[in-house]
């Protein structure tokens, strides 16, 4: 199996170069994944697949997550001219991550029996801009996977054959998955709560009251 | 009738009985429940009637695929929002008189899932329940047992004053409302002519 820089080589070799860039992962696993850019994804995608050195020809699994926009703080040291002496300042400077939602796609090789190769593609923002290529008409097993995303987390898929809800019902509006979802506040009787179930009944009785 | 009469007369052979007890006794053996289960409560259900446990004692082993012929519903698993207006719509099909056992945490209340934000907290939130089992799952001598509780409490069902049971009583609903898909939850969350939360008062 090649590795992800091996890959990224060679994907660069038959589509325009900027289309993956690698993605580091900090965890013991160490396990790294391709980032496609989702206007050329499909061509990447089919050539993954297609290719005799790799023949991904199953995607086991395809997951959802969602990055809300986050404001991290991070000091950083800066020359400046402070009374005519440049000197080493420490500023604060605040840093936006994520305001978007990711799919993960796994894939393996039944014929060449290797694998995982991870892809990752990502959404503009989590409003309006979220629209990402299906790889349905590649991988048959996506189908139902993206359907879920689509009902869980909202991410649209261009190209799917048949994007409806799938464990919500029509005209549910929200998607539960993302970070920002407010459930319904049903916890107006609660034998013996304790933990986040007592939180939630204590704001049913009296709403004024923060956790 | 004198008790003691009744007593004289069983040592010559004769059985006095009333009406009443005569027509409990034989609905209360010879309750069909409504073949459906919804999770692995239904596993246990269904173990319950094979011939280890054998509900057919009971008088109930005509599981019937159609509410039409079904006198019982077993609610045996977890009821999801998605799925809690065709429990409904499915118990407003049976005709009287019926009668609901809840079996299991998910049933009952939500359980394991309570948290969740698709499954109902409890199916006696839309229609009348007769027994909760608790467990999860219950065994199938905890569903014998609820079965036994159920048959006692239709012997023990007066026909006539005003504690009748509900389809002695025009009054009283057969039908339940079958709540709609809102945008964000169930609507209406409860049926209140069937169930009110309950308030807990806690000390410190």
């Amino acid at each position: 199996m090649e590795t992800v820089e091996q890959l990224k080589s060679r994907i660069e070799a038959t589509a325009p170069a900027s289309v993956v860039t690698i993605l580091a992962n900090d965890s013991p696993s160490g396990q790294r994944s391709l980032l496609l850019s989702p206007a050329l994804a499909l061509d990447v995608a089919r050539f993954l697949r297609d290719d005799p050195q790799l023949k991904l020809d199953y995607a086991s699994n395809v997951t959802g997550i969602d990055w809300p926009e986050t404001l991290t703080k991070e000091k950083v040291k800066v020359k400046k001219l402070v009374d005519g002496v440049e000197k080493d300042v420490e500023e604060t400077v605040e840093k936006r991550v994520g305001g978007y939602l990711e799919v993960v796609y796994h894939l393996y090789s039944m014929a060449l029996k290797h694998g995982p190769v991870i892809l990752r593609m990502r959404t503009e923002n989590r409003s309006d801009k979220v629209h990402l290529p299906s790889f349905t008409s590649i991988w048959r097993g996506c189908e139902l996977q993206e359907r879920e995303i689509f009902d869980l987390y909202g991410v649209v898929f261009d190209g799917h054959p048949d994007l409806r809800r799938i464990l919500m019902w029509d005209g549910f509006l929200d998607h539960p998955m993302r970070r920002d979802y407010v459930e319904p506040d049903d916890y107006e009787y609660e034998p013996t709560p304790h933990g986040a179930v007592l939180d939630k009944a204590k704001r049913h009785h009296n709403p004024e009251v923060k956790p | 009738m004198d008790e003691g009469l009744r007593s004289e007369l069983s040592k010559q052979g004769i059985f006095t009985t009333s009406l009443q007890d005569l027509y409990n006794w034989g609905r209360k053996n010879s309750v069909w429940p409504l073949q459906f289960g919804l999770a692995c409560c239904a596993i246990e259900m269904i173990a319950t009637t094979m011939a280890r446990y054998d509900l057919a004692r009971f008088g109930a082993e005509v599981f019937r695929p159609s509410p039409r012929q079904a006198d019982l519903m077993i609610v045996a698993g977890t009821v999801t929002k998605k799925m809690a207006p065709q429990v409904v719509r499915l118990f407003n099909q049976m005709p009287e008189p019926k009668y609901v056992i809840a079996m299991g945490a998910c049933a009952i209340s939500g359980g394991p899932f309570k948290q969740g934000y698709n499954v109902l907290k409890g199916i006696d939130r839309y229609i009348p329940v007769d027994v909760h089992i608790p467990g999860c799952p219950p065994r199938p001598e905890a569903l014998i047992h609820a079965f036994m509780t159920l048959q006692q409490k239709i012997q023990d069902q007066n026909l006539t004053s005003a504690k009748r049971p509900r389809h002695l009583d025009a009054d009283e609903p057969g039908e339940f409302d079958v709540p709609k898909f809102g945008e964000h939850d169930l609507e209406p969350p409860l049926n209140a002519g069937v169930w009110q939360p309950k308030t807990v008062t806690r000390t410190a």
